[in-house]
């Protein structure tokens, strides 16, 4: 079951008196059930700050964010979390660390359900590799599947693909939009890429920085699945123009 | 292999070259043995006291042993429980620190007077000069939970016992170890400290009595063998290190194969 977003009037600062940091200011965002948007913006715009406020890492500052129709005071047992970096415990295999959030939340061991996952990412033959013997990508892909594990109906991802190559990251791109088509999660991916913004997400949210706010939200009318030829299709131009046109006003350039 | 051997060759060389030195300086400037043996009279002198160096290096590897253990069994916990605490950190740390700069040797005498000569206050003041390292590096290890790991934890809902003991006791592992290596070669230190307060056995005591009767042939065998005692020691904690943190990148680098 997927679960719809709703951010309302939503400000975090950071610290109090002169040194404070307003991160954002006043956002207003629904996600549908299912939905896959995309959130960009150039560093320091407060994408990170809006992941982690719906993840219920920390606190929004004032307004109010609803999962569900739940408010979010922590995080939930419905929400998978990606983080820029795998993360991994080093002293873990491929399969207990996917395995983690099971033993930490005393659900019961699924071997099946670790091996399908695994399989879903391409790590099938890995599970008793240490995280130190695989590649970024591959690791990247363990923490995904960890985020799936619990099976959330809610998907946060903070730049997951950010350090990887550009050719692991299009094929990453690839099995996450499988992923999602596969399971109908609704999903929030942070990135600084607009190429991959425009590829996966049904919208994209453009942020401006220094207070964050949203600047505009952009549909990407592309029919799925996509892959990479859809970069020569005009919407997809339109798109990225568009995005990189809105980048560019607020004075920061990728 | 072929690597490990001969990474072995050049600890051995510098032994030879400084046996060599040592020898050459005895013949060159007429050194009489009562200052400094010569390095064969040293091993002669080995070999006939064989049994009576191992007896008393035994009693000495027991309390560098206990006292290395009371460090562990006393200093991790006790830096979880200042990690824990910040309150009780603020109002404990300062004055730990400062009983560091103080020399704990001085306190040895005052261990014998108030708990006498037996293998308690032995291991007391063994204690006290090896538990520092054990301390400080567990409480830095518990602390090098970087942010994302910490979020981890959070989104993946683990209590604060199970974030302990998921993530922050593997997590300082690496640096418990790292204080542990230096705690295990205090603890000879303090093993023999503790000897030369009060003791009728040991390596200590042998030192002393072999300083009293000028047996400068015995001195140096004693030497020998706390060399011997602390460096088995510390390998042996660098062999459960191996076993205990495979993963950890100090011990993978060192070999690329395993």
């Amino acid at each position: 079951m997927a679960q719809p977003i709703t951010i309302r009037d939503v400000s975090k600062t950071f610290g109090s008196g002169p040194s404070s940091v307003q991160a954002l200011q006043r956002i207003d965002l629904d996600v549908g059930a299912g939905e896959f948007v995309a959130i960009v913006g150039a560093s320091g715009c407060g994408k990170s700050t809006m992941l982690r406020l719906v993840g219920g890492l920390s606190a929004p500052t004032s307004g109010r964010i609803e999962i569900g129709g739940q408010c979010v005071s922590e995080p939930g047992p419905g929400i998978g979390i990606v983080f820029q970096t795998p993360v991994l415990l080093p002293w873990r295999n491929v399969e207990q660390n996917v395995q983690l959030p099971l033993v930490i939340q005393r659900s019961g061991n699924d071997p099946q359900r670790i091996q399908a996952l695994l399989d879903l990412v391409g790590l099938r033959g890995f599970e008793r590799s240490r995280p130190f013997e695989l590649s970024g990508g591959m690791q990247q892909r363990v923490a995904l599947c960890r985020a799936l594990v619990t099976d959330p109906s809610l998907l946060l991802m903070d730049e997951p693909f950010g350090a990887l190559d550009a050719l692991t990251r299009e094929q990453m791109n690839l099995e996450l939009q499988r992923i999602w088509l596969e399971t109908g999660k609704t999903v929030l991916l942070i990135t600084h890429s607009i190429t991959e913004a425009v590829m996966l997400a049904d919208r994209v949210v453009v942020m401006t920085p220094r207070p964050g706010r949203i600047r505009e939200i952009i549909e990407v009318d592309l029919p799925r699945p996509r892959d990479f030829t859809a970069l020569r299709q005009t919407a997809f131009h339109e798109a990225c123009d568009r995005i990189r046109l809105l980048m560019n006003a607020s004075g920061f350039v990728e | 292999m072929i690597g490990r051997t001969f990474a072995l060759l050049y600890p051995v060389a510098t032994l030879v070259a400084l046996v060599a030195i040592w020898y050459g300086a005895v013949k060159i400037f007429h050194v009489p043995a009562y200052l400094l043996p010569l390095p064969g009279d040293v091993i002669e002198r080995i070999r006939e006291d064989f049994w009576f160096l191992l007896h008393h290096s035994w009693i000495t590897t027991g309390i560098t042993l206990g006292g290395f253990l009371l460090s562990i069994l006393i200093g991790v916990p006790l830096a979880i429980v200042l990690v824990a605490s910040k309150t009780l950190e603020r109002a404990v740390m300062p004055w730990l620190i400062l009983s560091q700069t103080f020399p704990k040797v001085a306190l040895a005498p005052l261990v014998v007077v108030w708990f006498g000569l037996g293998l308690g206050p032995k291991l007391a003041v063994t204690f006290l000069v090896a538990f520092f390292p054990v301390l400080v590096s567990t409480i830095v290890g518990l602390r090098s939970m970087e942010r994302e790991m910490i979020e981890l934890a959070s989104a993946v809902r683990a209590s604060t016992l199970q974030t302990f003991w998921h993530f922050r006791l593997p997590l300082a592992l690496p640096n418990i170890f790292a204080g542990m290596k230096v705690s295990v070669a205090f603890s000879v230190v303090g093993a023999v400290i503790a000897e030369w307060v009060g003791a009728n056995a040991g390596l200590g005591y042998l030192l002393l009595q072999a300083n009293a009767n000028l047996d400068t042939g015995l001195l140096f065998a004693v030497l020998v063998a706390l060399m011997i005692i602390g460096v088995v020691l510390y390998y042996a904690v660098e062999l459960i290190e191996r076993l205990v943190i495979p993963w950890h990148s100090t011990i993978r680098l060192q070999n690329p194969s395993a």
